[in-house]
């Protein structure tokens, strides 16, 4: 081993709230973009090209019409326009604030080759949804009563979606959510400055609205719950269940004090009060992907004196896009690649500093260390390198569910390997984002209920 | 630089861009103004005889908005001039003499008595104005009150009031003509039959421009009523063209100079005005949109294009349009032409193959790749060399119209077998 190069600063335990004024910290977690002004509404609608087969819908996990929705704006029909996107998206508020767009539908926008710049789908899809919630206006109306029930599990995007598309066709949904209160990530998860005004419980409400869904917060399944009963009580069971673990670094000392799970520290950033949330001065966040970047950002706002992202391999190879790389970097989080932490340095109170050692790629392409290491006093690190799935922890219900790479495994319809249970969203196979999760609920409702229409057509 | 004096029918101007006679040329003041950013000329907001002027309404104006741009047509209910006849003819000999180079004309509607007008050409005259344009065009108000279009439309009357103008004053007459008719060139003959030196058009053209939905009543809404006004701006200048060009092209008219008005915004639409024979062109809805400093860009843009094309005076590019305005019986039916899609610059909208299927002739097919890429081409056999696409395509110069050399001769619709009555 080569020498570690060490800091002289002091270390660890610098941790305090109210780094920073109320109001500064108050006005660093409002809009990460201002809602569109009508006059840029116009301006924005008006460069849509109406374009036929449009690769943006294309590229819109929920298929939403968007040159139709976009008309729409151009010709003041607000109401239409978030309806449209409602009834491909019932989360469409949302996804306008959440989505990664320069991934998806502003990604294929022909407008990025005509002028470089692709319309602003997503800021239009707020503009439009905005004027509808502003409203309090309903546009949906649920189908006469069929007497078929549904036991939904989870209460996340993948979850209210596949309730409200079958509520819509007139079953009775009962939603069981292990915790005090809907929305899932929406609710816990998502950064603060994208999710302001109660916007997540807002949008529970409008979908519980149109009546036909029952919800049983603080009811988990694993608890209480059993499987094999829900398939004995309900016509069908959908599992929207997201992750429930984070994953581990495996290094000793790594449950100290100080250091914390990202997305139990981000949950708290959603549920406290941020002028008394304590923060440390000198922060590392290990990890890749947007959780990683929504902690550090976050931090940055609340005070935090320096912020830094340790990531083991390249800025290409992070799953946090151009995007949120750009918005860490504009908010002062330091991005440090091609490093990852080899030992968690602690005294009596916990977390001190950490030892990390730089990586190279070997000649077959995999990831090692290069032997060399540097050390750095840290008051608080977040661990943000994933969730996943742990059966164990809804209490082996799921055992008899074929699974596909530690996922719940499913067919083109969202079905399982049982065949009156389907599943969605982060729990299931393909990305972890809200419009997929809201997808694979609105999928599964569809299959739902066609399976309903072919059982009674066959007596 | 080119030279861009102008002279039409003895009226000079430093250049040929005035405002038309309209609130930008009501008074003194804005006059003034415009001759200090750069006008050529104005025609003075028509006056009416001594008395009691109109009155206006309020509000006055309407506007058609497209595509977040505003006031691509403008509508007005406006009046003649609202002050009275001896402010307005003091505040033009004051302008004249401090601005003696620039076009003044004075524009003028009485009542359709010889009386009437003989009076108030003599007081006009001694403004020292440069010419006078007979306002036979106003389509609201003025025309319920036998008027304005109530002369215009009906050629005799043109004719008669022309002639005693030109009796009564040594002043060049220009004769400003409504297009609220079927032909324009029976008011144009008519005029020249009247011995009128120029005639201006487009006058405004009758309009309702919207509906108030909440108060169901068209706009501008006067205390929940409105009428039709006079429509005007760019969605005006295809009508305006069209009518000189009628007038350029007609034998009984081609002498006459015109002073072309209707929807010109820029120095392009000016050189066409002028291609199509105009010797001057009058602006009002830009300058009522933009303010008086459009006048630079319309100087500098024609002084450019001139320079570009080897064009040193406005008499070098004059009418060379005329000759090309030809009847549809006489277009060659064997030229062909047929869509040309630069993949290069596709930016795969699909728009040109959508409106083409639905709307045209099936001839632009749509393929994808395997890796999503969208691919439109040009069946050639089906395309009609209609156009559409090429208009459709928002991506400049990426179709384009090319012709077929199918090795046919010239032949138009008199010469065509498919015509009952060619031989
Ligand atoms: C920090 C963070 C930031 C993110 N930011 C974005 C973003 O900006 N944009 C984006 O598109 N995506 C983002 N995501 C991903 C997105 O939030 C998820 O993909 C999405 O929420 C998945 O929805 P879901 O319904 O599958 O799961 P979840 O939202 O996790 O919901 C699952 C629900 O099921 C409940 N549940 C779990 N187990 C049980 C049980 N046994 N019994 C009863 N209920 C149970 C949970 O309490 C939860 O309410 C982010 C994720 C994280 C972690
Ligand atoms: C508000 C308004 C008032 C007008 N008043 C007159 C008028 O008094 N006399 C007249 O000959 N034309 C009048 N016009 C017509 C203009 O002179 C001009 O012919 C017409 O607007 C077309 O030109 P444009 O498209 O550049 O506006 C008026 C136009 C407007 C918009
Ligand atoms: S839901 Fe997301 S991906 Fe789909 S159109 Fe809206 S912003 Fe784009
Ligand atoms: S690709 Fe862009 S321009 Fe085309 S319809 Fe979609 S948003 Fe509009
Ligand atoms: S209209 Fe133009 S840019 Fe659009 S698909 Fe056709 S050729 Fe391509």
């Amino acid at each position: 081993m080569k020498s570690v190069r060490k800091s002289n600063e002091k270390r660890g335990h610098d941790i305090a709230s109210g780094r920073l004024p109320a109001a500064t910290i108050k006005d660093n977690f409002s809009d990460l973009h201002p809602p569109l002004t009508e006059l840029q509404a116009q301006a924005e609608s008006a460069r849509c090209l109406f374009c036929h087969d449009a690769p943006c819908i294309e590229a819109c996990p929920t298929d939403i019409d968007i040159p139709n929705f976009i008309r729409k704006i151009s010709t003041g029909n607000l109401i239409g326009s978030a309806t449209t996107i409602l009834s491909a998206n019932i989360m469409g508020g949302t996804c306008a604030n959440v989505c990664p767009v320069e991934e998806l539908c502003e990604l294929k926008c022909v407008m990025n080759t005509a002028e470089h710049k692709p319309v602003t789908i997503g800021r239009l899809q707020r503009y439009a949804t905005d004027h509808l919630f502003a409203r309090d206006t309903q546009p949906f109306q649920r189908a006469a009563d069929t007497g078929r029930r549904i036991a939904v599990i989870g209460a996340g995007p993948a979850g209210l979606s596949c309730a409200h598309g079958l509520a819509m066709h007139g079953h009775r949904v009962d939603v069981f959510e292990a915790r005090p209160k809907a929305g899932g990530l929406n609710e816990y998860g998502i950064a603060a400055y994208k999710m302001l005004n109660q916007r997540a419980a807002r949008e529970v409400q409008f979908i519980l609205d149109i009546g036909g869904i029952t919800l049983h917060t603080g009811q988990a399944l694993g608890k209480k719950l059993r499987l094999a009963e829900l398939r004995d009580q309900y016509d069908a069971v959908f599992l929207g269940l997201g992750h429930n673990v984070a994953n581990r670094l495996g290094l000793e000392h790594e449950d100290t004090a100080g250091m914390h799970n990202a997305i139990d520290y981000i949950e708290r950033i959603r549920q406290e009060d941020l002028s008394s949330l304590p923060i440390g001065r000198r922060i590392v966040v290990i990890g890749g992907g947007s959780t990683a970047i929504d902690i550090a950002v976050q931090s940055k706002k609340l005070g935090a004196e320096s912020v830094t992202i340790v990531y083991r391999r390249g800025a290409r190879q992070m799953s946090a896009t151009w995007y949120e790389q750009q918005l860490a970097q504009t908010n002062g989080v330091l991005i440090k690649t091609r490093a990852m932490p080899v030992q968690v340095l602690i005294d009596d109170d916990g977390l001190t500093g950490m030892v990390f050692e730089t990586t190279r790629l070997d000649a077959a392409g995999k990831l090692q260390g290069t032997g060399e290491r540097f050390e750095w006093p840290v008051d608080v690190a977040f661990k943000a390198i994933g969730q996943s799935l742990d059966l164990s922890a809804v209490g082996h219900e799921l055992d008899t569910i074929q699974l596909q790479h530690g996922r719940i495994a499913i067919d083109a319809e969202q079905r399982t390997s049982l065949s009156d249970v389907y599943a969605g969203g982060d729990c299931v196979p393909g990305p972890d984002l809200t419009v997929h999760a809201v997808q694979d609920g609105k999928l599964a409702a569809q299959a739902i209920h066609r399976s309903f229409a072919r059982e009674s057509s066959h007596g | 630089m080119a030279d861009l004096r102008c002279n039409i029918a003895g009226v000079t101007s430093p250049n040929p861009f005035w405002l038309a006679s309209a609130p930008p040329t009501d008074k003194q003041y804005n006059v003034e103004r415009a001759f200090e950013a750069g006008w050529g000329g104005v025609v003075w907001k028509t006056l009416a005889e001594a008395g009691p002027p109109v009155v206006n309404a309020c509000s006055r104006y309407g506007s058609v908005d497209y595509n977040g741009q505003r006031m691509i047509g403008l509508n007005n209910i406006e009046l003649i001039t609202d002050r009275p006849l001896e402010v307005n003819l003091r505040e033009i000999e004051a302008v004249k003499k401090a601005w003696p180079d620039r076009a003044m004309v004075v524009s003028l509607m009485v009542p359709c008595e010889e009386d009437a007008w003989k009076n108030i050409l003599r007081q006009v005259e001694q403004t020292g104005c440069d010419g006078v344009e007979l306002n036979f065009g106003c389509p609201h108000g003025m025309s319920e009150r036998g008027m304005g279009s109530a002369v215009g439309q009906v050629p005799e009357y043109i004719q008669m009031v022309a002639a005693w103008c030109k009796q009564h004053t040594r002043l060049p007459v220009f004769v400003k003509l409504t297009p609220n008719i079927t032909d324009i060139r029976h008011a144009a003959r008519a005029a020249a039959a009247g011995g009128a030196d120029a005639v201006s058009l487009i006058n405004t053209i009758n309009s309702i421009v919207s509906i108030d939905l909440d108060n169901m009543a068209p706009q501008p809404t006067v205390a929940g009523k409105g009428t039709h006004g006079g429509y005007c701006g760019p969605a005006v200048k295809p009508i305006a063209l069209h009518m000189v060009a009628d007038i350029a092209r007609d034998e009984a008219t081609r002498h006459l100079p015109i002073s072309g008005i209707g929807g010109i915004s820029n120095w392009r639409d000016a050189a066409e005005f002028i291609a199509l024979n105009c010797g001057s062109v009058q602006v009002c809805t830009a300058a009522m949109r933009f303010g008086f400093g459009i006048i630079d860009e319309m100087v500098d843009g024609l002084n450019q294009w001139m320079d570009s094309k080897g064009y040193q005076t406005l008499d070098d590019f004059r009418g060379q349009a005329v000759p090309n305005v030809t009847d549809w019986q006489y277009l060659d039916l064997n030229y062909k032409t047929i869509a040309k899609i630069d993949q290069d610059k596709c930016i795969e909208c699909g728009l040109c193959h959508i409106t083409c299927e639905d709307t045209s002739h099936q001839a632009i097919s749509k393929t994808k790749t395997a890796d999503g890429q969208r691919i439109y081409t040009v069946i050639d056999d089906e395309c009609v060399g209609c156009n559409l696409c090429h208009l459709v395509c928002p991506v400049p110069d990426c179709i384009s119209m090319v012709e077929v050399d199918n090795g046919l001769p010239y032949m138009n619709w008199t010469q065509h077998p498919n015509n009952p009555m060619s031989k």
